[in-house]
């Protein structure tokens, strides 16, 4: 077990393509690092970079304090999982987990109660005699862990490991590989493209975009305190609502009203070279409807009227999309988002995401009060993505002062 | 469907051709799976149809020569003396099988198709692996690598023999100043050298079609599994592999039994240098005996069936399941 330390780590390819800049990040001992980002984010590069897979055009790789840049995969001590579980047909299970054993020239009473042992974690023993093609997605799965545990390396790192499993499957894996990680404290990197994995499973998350890390911390630090859009839109699911704002008379007039904004962001946009247009965002969660809020809560927040769209009712909350007149928020990250996801941001229009309490009576098609929470807003410039309300790293709303 | 079908079907079965077709539907049927609907049934009976002009042309041009060469074999029948034409059995088999020069011509072809298949082996799985690898110039790689293969082989043989050949080839004096292919040990060497020269390239073709099928991602595996390059070869290439290793090796050595031009360029067989073809060529040929000739040839033909059966064997416990992994 061993700490891995990026250090201004780079990924220049023969034809001047730059797949990863300047990567910095200090994964402790025994911590479960996850890199997230859409595709071509230079997250797998960055993994297949720390396995020796790829070589380092610029900066320094440690493990366990040691430069490893020049080292070859098989001399850094690492096990790797990858997406297409890599099995070796030719091989049974117990062969397969034992491969890397019997490259490393243990006897074989050694190498068969590892095997054993691992098995046994992992629930393979009644397979241990089949072959790859033989099994399952999810055993496969489970003998490719199998593999890497067994030699109890220095650090585990894995490629997209649940996205060949179907959805069901995945989230109990997910579990699996939690308690798995917990139970050997192993350092462990983790690529995914799916933010719910990496909200779910990593003590810390490192989000990417265009080779460059965007934000590191942990899932509820991004959730509650993303630096940028980028990583406001990306983390989160229904992601956050992003509104056109624009900045007159001390207030930013929004599609959902006119909103105060306090004094110390009021002070920034005072400055000479300061945004005139602003985004504005809101989680699906704080919004409520208006019905539902006392009074106390309500001096919080504003309210605004809107056409119902759609309501889904998912038991133990609802929903609802809202129609929204107005300008649509437009920032590059936005559309990077958008195109990642493979749809349109927020369809035609402006639409609203909610999340209101099942109790709420809402229903389509009517017209409806909402209230959003203040203190729970974000707002960024849109040129540069840099989230405004953040002060000393955390988001206060836009009231604070 | 059954409308298309039909017509066509009931075409056949009045030209007499109707009834093999619907055999095989019927056996199918029978084989315990449930039994095929008229839709299923008129769709592979066309089928069939489809099939029977190739597998007509095929009767013809293989089946026929075959069974005449077969019948041919069993008869003495020499062209010098036409009127001793008469059928005697398998004698025309005792008389091959007895004769030393059989053995010295089998012994001869055994040697060069052992010796140039797994010579070609190695150098063609180096050219693939080259082939594979190589990231810059990697069309002219291949070109230049394919060349030999695209040169007739008797032109090729032409040239090894003008290089070899004393006082004009820039080989001959390699060797001190003997004549290299005068002698048998060395003109043997050289019709090997020759054919391995000319079908390493076909060898590197179809070895570069299987290192296709190794997935990149077990080779990451197994180097941080702790493998060397070696081992990555051995324990995983290689095994991956092995369905187009034996493919490739199935070809070159059915190729490779059958070897006649070059020898019959270079050193038109002598010094013992003849190869089975080259027997049965001079004997069917240039001998005229039908008889002998033709048991010459149905000999090469059930020696060649025995390797294929030999290799398709293998095929059979090659890399178990391994077709369900590829599919993936």
């Amino acid at each position: 077990m061993a700490d891995i330390v990026l250090d201004k780590v780079g990924k220049r390819f023969p034809d001047g393509t730059v797949a990863v800049r300047d990567v910095d990040l200090e994964i402790a001992d025994g911590e479960f690092v996850i890199l997230v980002g859409p595709s071509g984010c230079g997250k797998s590069t960055t993994l297949n970079m720390i396995a020796g897979l790829e070589d380092i055009s610029s900066g320094e790789l440690r493990i366990g304090g040691q430069r490893v840049n020049d080292k070859a995969p098989r001399d850094r001590d690492i096990a790797m999982v990858f997406q297409s579980y890599a099995l070796y047909p030719n091989m049974t299970v117990r062969e397969n987990m034992a491969f890397p054993l019997r490259l490393a020239k243990l006897d074989k009473e050694t190498i068969n109660s590892k095997v054993e042992e691992a098995a046994k974690v992992l629930e393979l023993t009644p397979l241990l005699d089949r072959r790859p093609a033989n099994l399952s997605g999810g055993q496969r799965q489970r003998v490719a862990m199998g593999r890497a545990i067994v030699r109890q390396p220095k650090a585990f790192l894995m490629d997209e490991p649940l996205s060949n499993l179907d959805a069901k499957l995945r989230v109990q894996m997910r579990t699996v590989v939690s308690r798995l990680q917990k139970q050997l404290g192993t350092t462990t990197v983790y690529v995914t493209h799916d933010q719910t994995e990496a909200m779910t499973l990593g003590d810390r998350v490192v989000i990417m975009r265009g080779g460059a890390v965007q934000q590191v911390g942990p899932p509820q630090e991004l959730y509650d305190h993303p630096r940028n859009l980028f990583v406001a839109g990306f983390i989160g699911s229904p992601s956050m609502n992003f509104l056109h704002a624009a900045v007159q008379d001390g207030k930013l007039r929004t599609a959902v009203g006119d909103v105060p904004i306090g004094d110390r962001i009021r002070r920034g946009l005072e400055a000479g070279d300061a945004p005139r247009e602003l985004i504005l965002g809101i989680r699906p969660e704080h919004f409520e409807d208006a019905e539902l809020v006392d009074d106390d809560t309500r001096r919080r927040g504003l309210e605004f009227e809107a056409p119902v769209d759609i309501v889904e009712s998912m038991g133990s909350d609802k929903y609802v999309y809202f129609t929204v007149e107005g300008e649509r928020a437009s920032a590059a990250e936005l559309e990077e988002l958008a195109a990642d996801a493979g749809a349109d941001f927020s369809g035609g229009g402006a639409g609203l995401v909610t999340r209101l309490s099942a109790e709420s009576a809402v229903r389509e098609g009517e017209s409806r009060r909402v209230w959003f929470n203040l203190e729970k807003i974000h707002l960024f410039d849109p040129s540069t993505g840099r989230n405004l309300t953040l002060h000393e790293g955390r988001s206060s709303g836009a009231l604070a002062d | 469907m059954s409308v298309d079908a039909s017509a066509p079907g009931a075409r056949a079965a009045a030209d007499g051709t109707g009834r093999r077709p619907e055999v095989p539907a019927q056996r199918a049927g029978r084989r315990g799976r449930a039994p095929l609907s008229e839709n299923k049934k008129a769709e592979r009976r066309l089928g069939w149809l489809l099939c029977a002009p190739a597998a007509l042309v095929m009767v013809l041009v293989t089946a026929y020569p075959i069974g005449y060469s077969v019948w041919l074999s069993l008869q003495r029948f020499d062209l010098r003396f036409p009127d001793q034409r008469e059928f005697v059995g398998l004698e025309n088999y005792v008389t091959v099988l007895t004769n030393e020069f059989w053995w010295t011509a089998f012994g001869v072809t055994a040697l060069i198709t052992v010796v140039t298949v797994a010579v070609e082996l190695v150098l063609g799985m180096g050219l693939a692996l080259i082939m594979h690898r190589t990231l810059v110039g990697r069309g002219i790689v291949r070109t230049a690598a394919l060349i030999p293969y695209g040169i007739v082989t008797v032109v090729a043989a032409f040239s090894w023999r003008y290089a070899w050949t004393p006082g004009t080839g820039y080989l001959a004096n390699l060797f001190g100043d003997g004549a290299p292919l005068t002698e048998r040990a060395s003109s043997l060497a050289i019709v090997m050298l020759a054919e391995i020269w000319k079908t390493t390239p076909f060898m590197a073709l179809l070895l570069m079609a299987g290192l296709a099928l190794v997935p990149e991602d077990l080779l990451k595996a197994a180097s941080t599994d702790g493998a060397t390059g070696w081992q990555r070869f051995t324990k995983v290439m290689l095994p991956v592999m092995k369905p187009a290793i034996l493919v490739a090796l199935l070809f070159r050595t059915l190729d490779a039994f059958r070897v006649f031009d070059n020898i019959f360029v270079l050193t038109a067989g002598g010094n013992e240098t003849s190869s089975v073809s080259m027997l049965a060529y001079n004997n069917l040929i240039r001998g005229l005996n039908l008889g002998i000739g033709s048991t010459m040839s149905v000999l090469i033909f059930l020696t060649v069936a025995v390797i294929a059966f030999v290799f398709v064997k293998l095929f059979g416990t090659a890399a178990p399941g391994s077709d369900d992994s590829e599919r993936r």
